[in-house]
């Protein structure tokens, strides 16, 4: 198999609060292959944010990555001088982010925001970089997009606003676009739109994309493959339908049964009840030890409390981590 | 067929755009936020009030509990119009409304005072509604929290030391404390993760049967609307566009909006047969309404006398009432 474009091996980023070490992202494992979407899912909390900020070494203090590598194109950009993750940072991996309101500067127009981010990172012309944007802006589907450049992002809606922060990142032909729940500040039907436009962009320019986010249906329609995320660790690992039709992790499981589903009819006969997860996420000051997420699965046995399930492929593609489902582990 | 608990006819609510010239101030415009809204809830049912941001569902809410005075139309509860009761000066009467009629917020962290124990948020719905009853308080708070899921000693905290979802069920208890029969829930599990998500739509119904609530459902997520509600109803720019039972809204809705609305809702299930209306554009602001059906610049279904005049909500089915002139 060809090496994947982006892997992520071992990573632990910690944030050393006054009251102890809140272990938020403690051994997680991912690899992203070229032009594949990986969908990164799970709850607030379970570390999927954390993460993708981690790769391009954002994560704000009271944080810090303590371990692991993350090797892209080759190099591992954990260990990569500032000045030289500088050149891949915006340029080969780029993000859009989730409020489209507060992640353009309200002082910059369109134009110029834009026009910065070509001119810092490519030898070019102002009217060559202004010819750029006014080509990506038409791409994602703004109109009129040379009157737009004098525009200010308080005279965007909500939609054109990340729109907007999609050419962006696409300005200088990343491959690898790291999208942290790009459509939850959205309506659904502009979120659709936007849906539309990044698998359209995706096929269209071949690109990598990281999609995190906390909606099931969007990685249903979006991801390739899917890794779903719980207390900072990884559970498990597979192609979209895998994860869908056959999980195999407890917690994916119980995850997708605790859904209302839209296409469900729930009337006629007795009232129903929605399968739930007993409990709560842990709390990562003091994370369980063993399976962080023995207190509430159905079917941890007594060794759960004890080992700590490893990332173990149970089938082609598919990695599970659960002593359950045949998982190796360490003892704590 | 028995009375309606809660029935709402021709609500709406304007509010004045005014422009500021030398002297005096003058009406320059008028955002219909709920325009000529009518519907009605049986006892025991849930009605599902869906749109997107800005459609008018807070607003009719708050209208109905004349949180904002509405600027006209009449909302009967129990038989009785509302809406002069809440004009007049009878705190009595209004207060005796207001019992019967409560209201879960949002957001479980804004919602509750922080500086105030559980018992004391619970407390204060008992103070202004039953306070010649000071000595069954007690029983009543334990009572009530054992009711959404907590323990009497949960009393004694803050809300800083709970979960989101244990702050939903103080606001439920809350809410619950003066024994109303309709519940206005706006969002009430929005703000919280898909695990406790389940848990509390789960408390919501189970509340319902236990104790003959009937619900009003405000929600723009589709997928718990369909599992709570009896009914639902679609708002589009301040007007109700349709209302049905809740499986008949979502095996064959009528307008196009709808249909719309339901088929860029992403379903959990890789492969799903994609069959996805795309909408053009974004909703028009307020304050520039389109003529006519409101709807008709992005309507794929738009006839020419869409743009001129506005379609009554009239009967479609069973229950089933739309505004639409080429209904699908």
């Amino acid at each position: 198999m060809a090496e994947p474009l982006l892997s992520v091996e071992d990573l632990k980023v910690h944030f050393f609060t006054r009251d102890g070490v809140v272990r938020a992202v403690d051994g997680v494992d991912f690899a992203v292959n070229r032009g594949e979407t990986l969908g990164i899912v799970g709850e607030s909390g379970s570390g999927k944010t954390v993460s993708s900020l981690a790769l391009l070494r954002l994560v704000p203090p009271p944080a810090r990555t303590v371990g692991g590598r993350v090797v892209f194109e080759g190099t591992d950009l954990l260990t990569l001088p500032t000045k030289a993750l500088g050149t891949i940072r915006g340029r080969r991996i780029a993000m859009v982010f989730q409020n489209p309101a507060t992640s353009l500067n309200p002082i910059y127009s369109i134009g110029s925001q834009l026009g910065e981010i070509l001119l810092w990172h490519e030898p070019i012309t102002r009217a060559e970089a202004e010819a750029r944007v006014i080509s990506l802006l038409t791409l994602v589907g703004i109109t009129d997009p040379a009157a737009r450049l004098r525009q200010y992002p308080h005279e965007l809606s909500g939609g054109m606003k990340q729109r907007v922060g999609i050419a962006r990142a696409l300005l200088c032909n990343p491959s690898l676009v790291l999208a942290d729940e790009p459509t939850t500040a959205l309506d659904v039907t502009i979120q659709a739109q936007i849906l539309d436009l990044l698998a359209d962009l995706r096929r269209r320019l071949g690109m990598a994309m990281v999609l995190v986010t906390h909606d099931m249906g969007v990685v249903a329609r979006m991801a390739d493959r899917i890794t779903v995320m719980y207390a900072g660790r990884v559970c498990e690992t597979a192609d979209a339908a895998t994860i869908f039709r056959a999980p195999q992790h407890p917690y994916t499981r119980a995850l997708l049964d605790s859904m209302p589903r839209i296409d469900h009819r729930y009337t006629g006969g007795a009232r129903q009840v929605l399968p739930t997860i007993p409990g709560r996420p842990p709390n990562l000051l003091d994370p369980p030890a063993g399976c962080r997420f023995h207190p509430r699965c159905p079917d941890a046995i007594a060794d759960c409390r004890r080992i700590l399930p490893l990332e173990t492929e149970i089938a082609p593609g598919h990695t599970v981590s659960c002593i359950r489902r045949g998982s190796q582990g360490i003892a704590a | 067929m028995t009375e309606a608990l809660l029935e709402v006819r021709n609500l709406s609510k304007h509010y004045p755009v005014l422009k500021r010239g030398i002297l005096l101030q003058r009406k320059a415009a008028e955002i219909r936020a709920v325009d000529d809204v009518s519907f009605s809830i049986q006892p025991g049912e849930t009605l599902g009030l869906v749109g997107e941001s800005g459609c008018g569902k807070t607003t009719t809410a708050r209208a109905i509990l004349n949180l904002v005075t509405p600027s006209a139309g009449s909302v009967r509860f129990a038989g009785q119009d509302i809406v002069p009761v809440f004009r007049g000066s009878d705190r009595r009467a209004q207060l005796a409304i207001r019992r019967s009629l409560q209201y879960v917020f949002q957001d479980p962290y804004l919602s509750l005072n922080p500086r105030w124990t559980i018992g004391e948020t619970l407390r204060e719905p008992l103070r202004v509604h039953l306070a010649d009853q000071q000595s069954a308080w007690q029983a009543r708070i334990d009572t009530l929290l054992e009711m959404v899921g907590l323990e009497p000693h949960h009393a004694w905290r803050y809300p800083h030391e709970f979960s989101g979802g244990q702050r939903q069920r103080v606001g439920v208890a809350r809410a619950l404390a003066v024994e109303p029969r309709l519940l206005i829930l706006d969002e009430p599990v929005s703000s919280l993760d898909i695990s406790v998500r389940a848990q509390i739509l789960n408390l919501l119904v189970e509340l319902q049967d236990r104790l003959g609530l009937t619900y009003l459902y405000i929600s723009h997520d589709l997928s718990s609307v369909r599992f709570i509600s009896t009914h639902v109803a679609v708002m589009y720019l301040g007007k109700l566009v349709e209302i049905a039972p809740v499986d008949t809204l979502f095996a064959t809705p009528g307008h196009h909006y709808t249909r719309a609305l339901l088929s860029a809702i992403p379903v959990p299930d890789p492969g799903a047969a994609s069959t996805r209306i795309a909408l053009q554009g974004e909703v028009p602001s307020a304050m520039n309404r389109p003529p006519g059906c409101p709807f008709h610049p992005r309507c794929a279904a738009a006839l020419p006398v869409c743009s001129r005049e506005e379609p009554p909500l009239t009967a479609f089915g069973p229950g089933h009432r739309l505004a639409c002139h080429n209904p699908a």
